[in-house]
């Protein structure tokens, strides 16, 4: 079972730091099997194990079907395994909908964690307040999440994420909703972020290029059941381009695992 | 202006009323003319604005009874899914139970005064509240409830943050039902339970003016009825604006 106790002791300004201490693998997953039997038992996972490091940002890849957001449950704590363990830090989830509450304002969702938490209303803003004009959202601290543009609503879940101080993020699919073009901003926005003050981050994507720009290391996962196929370490220097030989080298490779590379 | 076309159609009403009691052939006391019904209207203003004043008390402490108790009762019924079951059927009933039943009963436990009233009336109004409160709660979206769980959310706080905001406009369209019903509640209200001293309220007025032959000033008190309830469904919509203004706002209007 994942811990589910709160982070103790974090500075409400140091948002992005780590040095907590104590061991250095920030999430073990272990041989872990899930099925779900109310759909017709439905094959998850099997016997998938993953481990990142503190300061780790793990890419998972993988077809639809292959249990992603079940595994990110449950380093999450929002599901427990059939078969395995699941060891984690405090770990905050990224949902793939960015979920913002409809009634709240971009700022009040993304101070959501610390009003979980029981901070004075107006502290929380003003933690929030000093992350929006860095995440590009100044001026919209009021608007309703309506009346952001896609990309912003991605930036309020992330920094909702974030502001909840926990040390491992789980990042579902965090830009699967966006058009082309403002997917790359995010991603080199995220690359950024995470380069100033590094999380450990386990990352769901079904985008290779995003994951072999953004992760230290992939994990390839098939679907049905979801097992790991490949683990890909991605030593590259950042920040990375996606046009850089060894980035497209790497992304090859990785398609090639999933059985999809191109054999021209 | 968003007025004109009720006060349109309320004109055109008006002269067909006119012209009917006019000329169509039916008695005066059993249809007056709204000519007739605007002079008593002024003639009585004195005698219909004290029983106004005792018919608003019980339709807006009524309704305020009945907001608080169908909204508590669906909050527990959500909590607690056993409640469901026990409840539903019970609340459904009630609202088949003739007020004439009840009414003897009811004074017979708290006298002349206005709670066995107020009780009257919440028993009309709570249903609605009860059923859209109930159902607006259950079709919470439940990725948000589980997200707040993962930002470390107690059962209380997922239910502050996502389940009561998501629920308010059903809630709210509910309180808009039991607005409207409220005052021919109170009227029932009046009818059905006994009371001491001169002034009764609109209902008891109008009871007492239909038996007396009054008709003219039986219809001044139910066109105040009439006005005031209208008067109290936009005072809720009013509310509902700044209640909810998520479900009202329109999209695109960037600051």
């Amino acid at each position: 079972m994942a811990h589910r106790k709160r982070f103790p002791g974090a500075d409400p300004l140091n948002l992005w730091g780590n040095a907590r201490g104590g061991s250095d693998v920030s999430v073990s997953v272990s041989a872990v099997s899930r099925t779900y039997q109310d759909r017709g038992a439905v094959h998850a996972l099997a016997r998938v194990s993953l481990r990142a490091a503190r300061g780790e940002l793990v890419a998972v890849v993988g077809p639809s079907g292959c249990g992603k957001t079940t595994l990110l449950e449950l380093i999450c704590g929002l599901q427990a395994p059939d078969v395995g363990t699941v060891r984690s830090a405090p770990a905050a989830l990224m949902p793939q909908r960015d979920l913002l509450l409809p009634w709240l304002s971009a700022l009040e969702n993304a101070a959501l964690a610390l009003r979980i938490a029981r901070r004075p209303r107006a502290q929380a803003r003003a933690c929030a307040a000093a992350l929006f004009a860095e995440l590009g959202l100044a001026g919209f601290e009021d608007a309703r999440p309506h009346e952001l543009s896609g990309g912003m609503r991605q930036r309020v879940a992330f920094l909702r994420t974030l502001l909840s101080e926990k040390p491992v993020l789980c990042l579902d699919e965090p830009f699967g909703a966006l058009d082309a073009i403002t997917r790359a901003e995010m991603q080199s926005w995220l690359a950024r972020a995470l380069a100033r003050e590094p999380r450990t981050v386990v990352l769901v994507t079904h985008d290779v290029e995003e994951a072999v720009l953004l992760a230290d290391r992939l994990v390839v996962l098939c679907a049905r059941p979801g097992r790991v196929i490949a683990e890909i370490e991605v030593a590259l220097p950042r920040p990375r381009a996606r046009t850089d030989a060894r980035v497209v080298a790497m992304r090859e490779q990785a398609l090639i695992a999933l059985g999809l590379g191109d054999r021209a | 202006m968003s007025a004109l076309p009720a006060l349109l159609l309320v004109a055109a009403l008006l002269g067909a009323w006119e012209l009917y009691a006019d000329l169509g052939g039916v008695e005066p006391s059993l249809l007056p003319a709204p000519h007739a019904i605007a002079t008593t209207l002024a003639g009585n203003t004195g005698l219909l604005w004290k029983n106004f004043a005792i018919t608003a008390k019980e339709v807006l402490l009524g309704l305020g009874l009945s907001l608080v108790s169908g909204f508590a009762i669906a909050v527990a019924i959500h909590l607690w899914r056993p409640l469901r079951r026990a409840l539903y059927p019970p609340a459904v009933g009630s609202q088949a139970v003739p007020i004439a039943v009840l009414a003897p009963l009811l004074v017979f436990w708290w006298g002349f005064g206005i709670f066995p009233k107020l009780i009257v009336i919440a028993l009309i109004c709570f249903f609605p509240v009860l059923v859209t409160t109930v159902d607006g709660l259950a079709a919470v979206d439940r990725d948000q409830v589980k997200l707040l769980r993962t930002l470390d959310a107690s059962r209380w706080q997922a239910f502050r943050f996502a389940e009561l905001p998501a629920a308010l406009p059903a809630a709210l369209s509910g309180a808009r039902i039991a607005v409207a019903v409220g005052v021919i509640a109170a009227f029932i209200a009046e009818a059905q339970t006994a009371t001491i001293g001169p002034y009764g309220g609109l209902g008891r007025e109008i009871v007492t003016d239909e038996s007396a032959l009054q008709t003219p000033r039986a219809w001044a008190a139910a066109v105040v009825l009439c006005l005031f309830a209208i008067a109290c469904f936009y005072t809720l919509t009013f509310a509902e604006r700044k209640l909810a203004p998520w479900t009202t706002q329109p999209t695109g209007d960037r600051p």
